[in-house]
């Protein structure tokens, strides 16, 4: 994670890499959303989005409530020669990105969907445009990446109707929300979501940021723009707590869940914790039939980026060990300034199944691409 | 499991006001009269509602009443029960919670006299937390210098979630009294409920509002940090209780990670945030969040890369263990000595004057 990237050839990278690799967070941005996401948007909704714009649950019409670090947080070399936003070219992602890293299976996590709108039904038009977007730009043009199915979330029958409309398209491999939602995720109204997500066999993503309206620590909004991203890894932790202790695991065992640029070393220091409440709560919650631990064993899949960074390596081992190798996914973030490269990524020292598992494996059996 | 050896100290106990009127010798005239005549309730937070497990231990809770309002046995259970040499009282009294500053300046006022005239003055081994209004900075240094003078507060007591993260510089004046006056900021789980306890909304069980306290902690850490707070007042300890321990070095890890991308945005942080946590951030023991065995306490203990971090407590009445289990299997009988007196006696440089 830094300000100075490496830029290197493909014959470069095969050297260094080799192994083929899935990243499972890469953002796709239109070049234009007039050209692009319009032509799957109704004249109503365009005229809406001329004249109120995207009404998210923060201070500003352009632009983040926290400004970053860089210029759309993006590595400064992944803007496409022809122009427009990185991440805006699937020719040059294909040759910036997925030819120099061997990058066999692309997971494509669009940002700016819809998802958060004040305006639900604005959101569900809108994420529905930018869904077949994805197919028109990206996953019919590069068989290496796949799509994520966004969804207007805060409305859960709307989110449904959308999961049914890609149910068994192979064009995406799951569904897509962000971390801060209004309500605590394991609430009653995103339930039909969850059981939307395990008939159509669709992991469901939850990626960090998102436009909830609470403030993005229980004590208020922090300063920094520092805070607020250290601060998906808090608001990660209140998500698998709320699915863990509303029961949702227990309602709906077909539902997968990860966590994806919101970190993982927190995971099992969550789990102690839940585990010794749950056990002194029990009479509270006659819901949650097992130690919340094993609820996040079979549930919580999570993606490495922003990948932790201990002194010593043997402190990550011990980490990956308790969360469980098989559920973590590689991703580098593409194109954005924080980016983990594979070939430079200090992965503690593990056996070569494990580590072609971590850096593919895990994704295709997750996925279904086996 | 690990022995507590006589002579340890306390960090984090529980007296309780009984209810209100024990407080109204305290008050003065003005608001002992304000709170007959408005029939002010019980300020008990709901983050321990009176009758949850974990409020009181079984074995520690009386047959009628509150845990934790009688001194006899907080004498035979918590004291004689753990041979401490000295304990640290941190009263949870709802001051912080209350919306009107100057009532709260009031109460915060009469739990300290009380704490002096019915705990501290009735029992040597006793030390407690100067209780102040965060709600008015201003107002909560005065209170830090009134009883600065009294060697037996060693502390300054904050909730975790107040209405704003805890580094913000409208919270400095309060680090400033406690450094002049070589007190910790004692911060303590609770909330003043300004906002959520969870940065996605109100959840719906106590069980997750006790485990949601780790979150807030988190943030708060980052909060002090990056604003600069140990930058400013370098003497300056914070002393996490009730907190959980394990999310630290992963949080720090993070923290860092961050710090070493955006340091430009806070040029005030020239170190890692695990070396600032090192010289300035203790937490207690209990209640402890660690892995089922040993072995993995023991590697979790090593990614502190510190024996100076940890402070023992029994969190007197809250129900956090059984019998005398207070320290956690896979600590070193080193470390726990480090524990359970070096490191409380290198924290609260007042607990060095009477042992």
């Amino acid at each position: 994670m830094n300000v100075k990237t490496e830029t290197r050839t493909s014959a470069d990278v095969n050297q260094s890499a080799k192994l083929a690799i899935a990243d499972c967070d890469i953002h796709p941005s239109p070049k234009s959303v007039e050209k692009e996401i319009y032509p799957y948007l109704e004249k109503r909704w365009q005229k809406h989005n001329e004249t109120y714009g995207l009404l998210l649950r923060q201070p500003y019409q352009n632009g983040p409530a926290y400004p970053k670090g860089q210029p759309d947080a993006s590595r400064r070399d992944a803007y496409p020669p022809e122009g427009g936003r990185p991440g805006s070219d699937v020719k040059f992602m294909g040759e910036h990105h997925l030819d120099v890293h061997n990058v066999q299976l692309g997971v494509l996590n669009p940002l700016k969907s819809g998802q958060g709108l004040q305006n639900v039904d604005f959101a569900a038009a809108y994420c529905r445009a930018v869904n077949d977007w994805q197919i028109s730009h990206w996953t019919s043009q590069d068989a290496r990446l796949k799509g994520s199915v966004c969804l207007p979330y805060e409305d859960a029958a709307l989110s449904v109707a959308e999961i049914e409309r890609r149910a068994g398209d192979p064009n995406y491999v799951q569904a897509f929300m962000l971390i801060r939602t209004s309500e605590p995720m394991g609430q009653r109204r995103y339930w039909p979501i969850y059981d939307a997500c395990a008939a159509a066999n669709l992991p469901l993503a939850v990626h960090a940021f998102g436009f909830g309206g609470s403030p993005s620590t229980s004590s208020g909004w922090p300063s920094y723009y520092i805070e607020d991203m250290v601060g998906h890894a808090q608001s990660a932790q209140a998500m698998v707590m709320s699915l863990v202790m509303e029961g949702v695991f227990e309602r709906t065992p077909g539902l997968k869940i990860v966590v994806v640029e919101a970190g993982f070393a927190w995971l099992p220091p969550l789990a102690w914790r839940l585990d010794r409440i749950w056990e002194k709560n029990r009479d509270e919650l006659p819901h949650v039939k097992r130690p919340p631990s094993e609820y996040i064993r079979d549930h919580i899949w999570l993606t490495t980026q922003p990948f932790e960074e201990p002194d010593r390596r043997s402190h990550l081992k011990d980490t990956m060990e308790w969360i469980g190798w098989d559920k973590l996914l590689f991703a580098t973030d593409y194109p954005h300034w924080d980016f983990d490269d594979p070939a430079r990524l200090p992965l503690p020292k593990v056996d070569d199944a494990t580590r072609e598992n971590f850096f593919l494996g895990n994704a295709l059996d997750l996925y279904g691409l086996r | 499991m690990p022995a507590v050896a006589p002579g340890a100290i306390d960090c984090d106990l529980h007296p309780a006001v009984p209810n209100v009127k024990a407080l109204l010798p305290y008050f003065d005239d003005h608001w002992r009269d304000m709170i007959v005549q408005r029939g002010v309730h019980e300020l008990d937070s709901i983050s321990y509602p009176n009758n949850a497990p974990m409020t009181a231990r079984p074995d520690w809770k009386p047959e009628t009443g509150k845990a934790g309002v009688d001194l006899d046995r907080l004498r035979v259970e918590a004291l004689d029960g753990f041979q401490t040499s000295l304990a640290i009282c941190n009263c949870l009294y709802g001051v912080q919670l209350l919306y009107t500053e100057d009532m709260a300046y009031a109460y915060a006022r009469a739990v300290n006299d009380w704490m002096a005239a019915e705990w501290l003055d009735k029992e040597p081994r006793l030390r407690a937390s100067i209780v102040i209004p965060p709600q008015n900075p201003v107002y909560a240094a005065a209170e830090i210098d009134r009883l600065a003078g009294d060697r037996r507060f060693v502390q300054v007591l904050m909730l975790v979630m107040d209405e704003m993260p805890l580094g913000r510089r409208r919270y400095w004046p309060i680090y400033k009294a406690a450094e002049r006056h070589g007190l910790p900021i004692g911060i303590h789980a609770g909330s003043a409920y300004r906002h959520p306890v969870t940065p996605v909304g109100w959840p719906s069980y106590h069980a997750e509002d006790s485990a949601a306290q780790a979150q807030a902690f988190q943030t708060t850490l980052s909060s002090l940090m990056t604003e600069g707070v140990f930058a400013e007042f370098p003497e300056l300890k914070v002393v996490l209780l009730e907190s959980g321990f394990a999310w630290l070095p992963s949080h720090m890890w993070r923290l860092g990670k961050f710090w070493r991308g955006l340091r430009m945005e806070i040029p005030w942080v020239d170190r890692h945030p695990m070396e600032i946590a090192k010289d300035h951030v203790r937490l207690t023991i209990n209640p402890r969040d660690v892995p089922p065995s040993a072995d993995a306490v023991e590697r979790l203990m090593n990614h502190f890369e510190s024996d100076e971090m940890l402070l023992f407590s029994t969190d007197y009445p809250h129900w956090q263990f059984d019998g005398d289990d207070a320290l956690p299997e896979g600590l070193s009988p080193a470390l726990a000595q480090k524990i359970c007196q070096d490191n409380p006696l290198a924290t609260y440089p007042r607990l060095k004057e009477t042992v």
